[in-house]
């Protein structure tokens, strides 16, 4: 009664790494190319209008060279982005309103707090809507109609609403941000926690096992993979949500301020800057999630 | 015949489907007797199945009387009267061999070190000593069939149930489960009911075979097993084996005779 067993089929990742840096590098030459015939294109036509009016006659190297160093471009060119970038982050005491750093703070805390509820509020719900069927039909429909509300619409309101009872700052923030960040982790939890087949809740049943026990053994653990692919799309959507709070007026703070000030006076590379960084903090925060993801899923013995 | 464990009188079940009614089970009477190996064999939608999930309290008569250990079947399964091994191993990928026999132990509230102790003796039982550790992905199908069967035995109930658990491995994968359940069956005197498709199984592993046929599901013949308790492989080439074989094969054709 002794078959060999299945040698430990780990996937040959390294191979598989060794080829892709190759595509990723040609596919980001492509972008930055791209982008600098854009920036030629459209900014063109104002260097050319300055030209006329000085009554000066430009040659094509001389055109080229003034629409890549303009003060305030249409489109800035990718090293003046960061060169923009350097400056916001490198070029300031952290403490400055001119730093990247100390707005992308401010943004980040909101976030964490807004993902922190949304993400708590969407696995209480899932739970909720698992396990009692009025839930089920009640709580889905108004979730699903959250969303369809343009957050552009909602987010002043908030703000609005908050700032009248004296609340203003992260808080009202962080709401906006749950907003959009608890319906990715309400619909991944619920299909998560129903994955548990019919064979497995009739094992569950044969050992007459407790609702708890039922829920911490079987159906939370079956979750986890979806739990941290909808938090990956949380934390990016808690991340858009804080933004777009930072959007309406008076805000002063975040990069969401940042953006708005920079389109107020034309700094379109101080926008660009601050696009980037906010685009840096999403990326940097899903791979957090992906780090976690993976520690957990080995430790459970679910990663191959 | 010893004392009645399972006794069914004029059990039936009947679904209700959008089709009309459905008679999954009906008039089954039987009873099953402390220490038998029993099969029940048959096409699909016989009910073998359903008749084995009603006595494990998955599902709920419609008529008749049903009683295990001399309780309800709900009672019984509250009581943990039975272990239950599906077709499929079930096993949870995130819990090690060790870990997901222990998973019915740390449900019934058992102590660590009981539980540890008789981890390590049910793995002994089903041959997988040593692998504890290992995760089920790393086993190969009859090694986690296996390690299902360990995990049925661990709380240990007198009564197992088996529904087609070998139903999914290659026939010589088969052979040798079927040797060392006779076995185990052996050493441990528990009653087995057993749900197969296969004829040579049926007849090499059990004291009495129940023949089922469909529409209505329901027993058409009993079959008592005059081999011995003690059976090698070979005796499968024995006479008395292949007239068994041939007589549970007639019954089964008989059931089956309006189709």
């Amino acid at each position: 009664m002794t078959e060999p067993a299945a040698g430990p089929a780990r996937s040959a990742r390294n191979g598989l790494t060794a080829g892709r840096s190759l595509p990723v590098l040609a596919v980001l030459t492509a972008i930055l190319a791209i982008w600098y015939v854009a920036a030629v294109g459209m900014n063109a036509a104002w260097v050319r209008d300055q030209a006329a009016r000085a009554d000066t006659v430009l040659s094509t190297g001389e055109l080229v060279r003034q629409t890549l160093t303009l003060d305030r471009p249409v489109l800035p060119a990718p090293h003046q982005v960061a060169a923009g970038l350097w400056e916001g982050i490198a070029g300031q005491r952290i403490t400055s309103k001119r730093s990247l750093v100390w707005h992308g703070w401010i943004t980040l805390s909101a976030t964490l707090a807004g993902f922190a509820i949304g993400s708590l509020a969407g696995i209480l719900l899932a739970v909720g809507i698992v396990h009692d069927r009025a839930m089920d039909r009640s709580v889905m429909p108004w979730a699903v109609a959250s969303q369809t509300v343009p957050i552009l619409a909602i987010a002043p309101m908030v703000i609005v609403v908050f700032a009248s009872a004296g609340i203003t700052g992260l808080i009202p923030k962080a709401i906006i941000a749950a907003w959009l960040s608890f319906f990715p982790v309400l619909v991944g939890m619920v299909k998560g926690l129903r994955t548990p087949d019919a064979m497995q809740m009739d094992l569950m049943r044969s050992w007459n096992a407790s609702a708890g026990q039922l829920f911490w053994r079987l159906r939370l653990p079956s979750s986890m993979p979806y739990l941290f692919a909808s938090l990956k799309v949380a934390v990016a959507a808690a991340l858009v949500g804080t933004i777009v709070g930072e959007l309406p007026a008076g805000a002063s703070a975040g990069l969401g301020a940042r953006l708005l000030s920079g389109s107020y006076y034309g700094q379109t590379v101080q926008i660009w800057a601050a696009l980037f960084a906010a685009a840096a903090l999403a990326a940097g925060l899903v791979m957090l999630i992906g780090l976690i993801e993976r520690l957990t899923l080995r430790r459970m013995g679910l990663a191959r | 015949m010893g004392e009645a464990v399972i006794e069914a009188r004029k059990v039936g079940l009947t679904f209700q489907t959008a089709d009309g009614p459905v008679h999954a089970l009906k008039d089954v009477d039987l009873r099953i007797g402390r220490g038998e190996f029993v099969s029940f064999i048959g096409p699909s939608g016989c009910g073998k199945t359903t008749f084995l999930r009603t006595i494990a309290a998955l599902e709920t008569p419609t008529a008749g009387v049903l009683s295990v250990n001399g309780m309800t079947p709900d009672a019984a399964r509250r009581a943990r009267a039975y272990g239950y091994v599906f077709q499929a191993p079930g096993l949870y990928p995130w819990r090690t061999i060790a870990g997901n026999v222990s998973l019915p132990l740390e449900i019934m509230g058992f102590p660590r070190p009981e539980r540890q102790r008789r981890i390590a003796e049910v793995l002994e039982l089903v041959d997988l000593s040593g692998f504890g550790g290992r995760f089920p992905w790393q086993l190969s199908g009859g090694m986690q069939q296996r390690a299902s069967i360990a995990r049925a035995l661990a709380f240990d109930a007198d009564i197992l149930l088996m529904d087609e658990p070998f139903g999914a491995l290659d026939e010589i994968v088969r052979d040798r489960l079927n040797e060392a359940l006779l076995a185990l069956w052996a050493k441990t005197g528990k009653t087995i009911g057993f749900v197969t498709h296969s004829i040579p199984e049926a007849v090499y592993l059990s004291t009495r075979i129940v023949v089922m046929s469909p529409r209505p599901g329901r027993i058409t013949r009993v079959v008592d097993s005059p081999l011995p308790r003690d059976r090698p492989l070979e005796i499968r080439d024995s006479p008395d084996f292949i007239a068994l074989a041939h007589e549970v094969r007639e019954a089964l054709r008989e059931g089956h005779g309006d189709d």
